[in-house]
This record gives structure tokens, sequence and C-alpha cells, in this order.
């Protein structure tokens, strides 16, 4: 067995991803705050503004749900387990920087789908009709890999206090929510705006979760998938190559 | 012999203090290796450059012929670590941990249900496996966290304070299973700043102090280089010349406290008997005269305090 090796590596993943799932995820009020989160947010708007459709709406719901389960939990594991220690363990076991951080990701990923389904679940029992659910479901995966990775770029300034990082990332995630065509149609914004949503993965999913439901979308298909596949890459290779120079700084 | 860590001009500096200042040692297949050193003097920082926590400032630690820094991994698979603090996952029971450990180790999964059942045996902790590790007494942790460090079967123990601050039973429960382990060959790495503790365990001691070796012998000769230097207080009814004190046969080293005058010295019979012959031919009394005998703790500041550079 070559420990170094990447399908040892991988499998290292999975047991820190169900050890971060028991630990941080199976959590009463993690779980609480998964559903109720976004749920509450959407009924707030619905009662703001009700010229909007309702199978507009879902999509900014579906969307929000997903982005803010990804993102929850995982900015604050290391902080956790820097201050609990844990985390020197981890650094002197046979894994690398890249594996523990992937590990993380997993776990997060899977929290985001499981609880993002229940969502589209429920809609489905209150009456919603689903156009195009294979696209919704591929779109889901691809988005929760995303945001994960998202979350734990979030995790990278190395501070061992959990409501340091808790605040950035609030501060980082609610204005991306804002540009992201959930609250205002993309085709209501002002080009600059325009401009700005183009920045945000969320946009692209948002716009798949409403093709999905609706069958209208304002950018292609093909280009809301190509767009988050390019950005899980990117956010994915810039939180490990990140991570791995914070590290020796969280010890 | 060969060397199973070997640790080259090891550096590590925080700010503007040198943690760790080139520090060079190895540690032989087999061997029980003690470092010692006062609270401050870089052995957790050393240790954790070891074990591939944090990098070196400049230097480079060799283990089981890896490179920590190039092939960690490689060299993580094979050692095991007991860190300063207790760190085992408080919201999983014994068991979980055990098993998460086997897992980051890629032992297969009934291998190290098999490894579990056998360390939480050897460490007393069989009954309460399905504790969340929360409730346990800081010795039941530090009991775990060996049982955990030990799963995959590692050639080399590395272990930070592994007693300090435990109750006597534990203590007592882990230095006999550190010499058990090493009866069977593993070769173990422990810090202390217990001069005891080290004397009755290690093969070789290496001394620590203010981020520098100051000595790496075994404890025996250590503690016989020490023994050798003898402490004398005096004093006498009238001033007399420090210079003339010094210039005595045998006396190695001076220093004055109040009316006290200590005195350092290879032979105690030579140097009190020209003290006699002193006092007679200055005409002044002595008041008072003691030879300190050396507790191993003192020997131990003593050297460390020596080596100042
Ligand atoms: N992470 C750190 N940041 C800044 N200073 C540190 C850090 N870790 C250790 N030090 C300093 O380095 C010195 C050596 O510490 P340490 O290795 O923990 O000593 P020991 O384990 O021998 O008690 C101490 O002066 C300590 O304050
Ligand atoms: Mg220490």
């Amino acid at each position: 067995m070559n420990p170094a090796a990447l399908s040892e590596q991988l499998r290292r993943s999975w047991a820190i991803a169900k050890k971060d799932i028991r630990i941080y995820y199976i959590k009463g009020p993690v779980l609480i705050f998964g559903v109720f989160m976004p749920l509450f947010m959407f009924l707030a708007f619905l009662m703001g503004s009700r010229q909007l459709p309702l199978s507009f709406l879902i999509s900014g719901l579906v969307g929000m749900t997903l982005f803010f389960t990804a993102t929850a939990v995982s900015p604050a594991i290391f902080p956790w387990e820097g201050s609990a220690r844990t985390l020197e363990r981890l650094a002197s076991c046979p894994v690398t920087v890249e594996a523990i951080v992937f590990g993380d990701m997993i776990a997060s990923t899977l929290f985001g789908i499981g609880i993002t389904i229940l969502t589209v679940l429920i809609g489905l029992v209150l009456g919603l009709s689903l156009v195009h659910g294979v696209t919704l479901l591929f779109a889901i995966l691809l988005a929760a890999c995303c945001f994960s990775a998202i979350g734990m770029l979030l995790a990278v300034p190395p501070t061992n206090v959990p409501s340091n990082i808790m605040m950035l990332s609030s501060l980082i995630k609610f204005p991306l929510v804002f540009i992201s065509g959930i609250f205002l149609p993309l085709e209501q914004m002002p080009a600059w705006g325009l401009v700005l949503s183009a920045c945000s993965p969320l946009t692209y999913f948002t716009d798949l979760v409403r093709y999905s439901f609706t069958g209208t979308h304002f950018f292609s298909v093909g280009t809301d998938l190509a767009a988050l596949a390019l950005f899980t890459i990117v956010f994915t290779a810039g939180t490990m190559y990140l991570h791995r120079r914070t590290m020796p700084q969280r010890m | 012999m060969t060397a199973i860590i070997r640790a080259l001009d090891l550096t590590k500096v925080f700010g503007r203090s040198t943690a760790v200042d080139h520090v060079s040692f190895e540690v032989r297949q087999g061997e029980i290796f003690g470092f010692l050193g006062p609270n401050g003097a870089g052995k957790t920082t050393t240790t954790r450059m070891l074990t591939g926590v944090i990098p070196p400032d400049a230097g480079s630690a060799t283990i089981l012929g890896h490179d920590i820094r190039s092939e960690p991994v490689q060299a993580k698979q094979r050692f095991g670590v007991v860190p300063e603090t207790s760190n085992a996952y408080t919201d999983l029971t014994a068991w979980q941990n055990l098993m998460l450990m086997g897992e980051l180790y890629g032992l297969p999964r009934a291998r190290a249900a098999q490894r579990s059942s056998e360390l939480l045996g050897m460490v007393g902790l069989a009954e309460r496996k399905d504790q969340k590790v929360q409730a346990y007494s800081k010795g039941m942790k530090q009991r775990l966290i060996l049982a955990m460090a030990l799963i995959h079967e590692p050639e080399l123990l590395f272990l930070d304070e592994p007693t300090s601050g435990l109750d006597v039973e534990s203590t007592r429960m882990i230095l006999s299973l550190l010499r058990d382990l090493n009866r069977g060959g593993t070769t173990i790495f422990l810090t202390t700043h217990n001069m005891e503790e080290a004397n009755r365990l290690c093969h070789r001691v290496g001394i620590i102090r203010a981020g520098k070796i100051a000595a790496i012998d075994a404890p025996e000769k250590l503690k016989a280089a020490i023994e050798r230097v003898h402490t004398i207080e005096v004093s006498f009814d009238r001033e007399v010349p420090g210079d003339a004190l010094a210039g005595l046969a045998g006396v190695t080293g001076l220093n004055r406290t109040g009316d006290k005058w200590q005195i350092t010295a290879e032979n105690r019979d030579t140097v009190i008997r020209s003290l006699v012959e002193f006092s007679r031919e200055n005409g002044a009394a002595i008041v008072t005269l003691h030879t300190l005998t050396q507790s191993l703790d003192d020997a131990f500041l003593r050297l460390t305090r020596e080596a100042r550079p």
C-alpha cells in the first residue's frame, strides 16, 4: 500500500467526511438551521412582493437552500478543530492537507444535497410541477460541489475563533445572494447588475432551477452547467492551494 | 545501529524569538530517547517539526528514512504521535475515535476493529468504549490518545510530556506500557521536564535549554557528570579577599551572596582542607560550612543553567 497514492488519500478523505457528518452535521440545531433559514428568507420575500410568480420564487428558494446549507458549517470546522487541537491530530496523521479539505467538502456537499432535495420534495408534495427533473438533479449535484468549495474558501483565514470566520462568511454570503437573480429576475437587472450576476456561481444554479421548474431560462443550460463546472474547478484548486499554505499557522 | 530519527540543524523562529535553534541529534533503532528540558525550552516545537505538524524555518528531519518535508505521508504512516495537549474528538466515543484513526492510517475495517479492542483492553478502557470522550477524566483521555497513536502498530512513537498532570495510576500504566512497547521493538521519542522519569525510562537523554541542545548522553553518565561537581557554602567572621579564596586549591567556581561564599569544586576534601588552612593564615574564623548535596532536579537545573550560552 502506498499511503500517498490518490486512491488511498481519497479513502481517508471519506473517513474525515464521515467524522464531520457525525460531529458537526447530524445535530439538531444545524439541521433546523439548514431547513428554516432559507424558508424564512423566502417567506419574508413572498410577503414583500406578491407580483412575482411562485415558480420564480421557488427557484430562488432552492438556490438559497443549497447555497446556505453547503456553506453553513464548513467555514467553522477548521477554527473549531484548531482550538480543540484535533486539527493537530489530523496534521500528524498520514493525510495530506488536500485530503482533509476534500473530506470537509464531501461532508458539506452531502449535507447541501440532502437538505435541498428535501426542500424540492416538499415543494412537489405541495403541488409544484417539475419540468426537467434530471437537469435539476444534475444541477444540484454540481452546484453542491461548487458551494462546498466556496465554504472552504471562506475558511481560509487562519483564525481559531469560529465566530470571526462566521461573521466574515456572512459578509460575503449575503451580498452574493442579492446579485444572483433570486430576489430580482435577471431580465429586470440593469447592465452593471448583470455583470455582477455573471460573477456569482449562484446565478447559474438559480437559472438552472428556474429552467427545471418553468422551462424558461436566461442563459442557455449548457452555459449554466459549464460556468458551474468552471467555478467548481477553480474554487476547489484555489481552496486547496490556500489551505496548504495557511495550515501550519493554525497549529 | 540505524538512525530512526535524524534531526539536522532544526530551527524555528516565532516572531523575534528563536524557539528552536539549530538542534541536531539522532535517535537509534530500539531505544527510548528522552528529550529533557524545562518549560519553554522548545521540546514541543521540536516534536511538532519532527512529526510534520509545523515546517521548520531551517534544517531538516529524516524520520525512518523519509524526509518529513518532502515525503510527509510516507513518514507519518510509520509513526504514532501522542501530542502535548489531549486531542481525541470529545463528541465521539473511544471506539469511534479509534476506528477513525484506523481509517486515517488505511487499516482494513476488520483489522482496525481488532486492534481497537486489543488496545482498549490494554489501556483499561474496554468497559467505557461506547462512552463519549467528553465524560473521560484527563488520565483516561491520555490513555485513549496513546491507544489512538498505536492503532497501526507504528515502529516509532512520539510522546510529548505524556504523563504531565496525570494521576498516579494513569502515569504508572502509561510508563509500563511504554516499557513493554519498547521491549517489543518500538523506538520511542519522549519529551519530559521530569529528570526522574527520564532517568528511569530512557536509554539516552538529550537536554534542551532555550532552544539549544545542552548535552546528549546516557542518563547515568549525565548524572555522574553532574554529581562530580559539588557545592560548598562557607562564611567567615570577617571580610576576606575573594581573589585569594578563588585561588585556593580545588576551587573551580566562586559566588557570593551576603556574607556567604558558594564554592563549586570537583573534590570536596581538597577544598575543605584548603579552607581550613586559609582561615588560619588570614586569622578569619569559619562561622558556617555546608556541603550541599544535590537532588536530581537541582542537578538538572544546574546542568541546564550551565549550558547558558
Ligand atoms: N505557536 C507559537 N507561537 C509563538 N511562540 C511559540 C509558539 N509555540 C511555542 N512558542 C514559544 O516557543 C518557545 C518554546 O515553546 P515549546 O516548544 O512549547 O516549549 P516546551 O514544550 O519545551 O515547554 C516558548 O518560548 C514558547 O512561548
Ligand atoms: Mg511542551
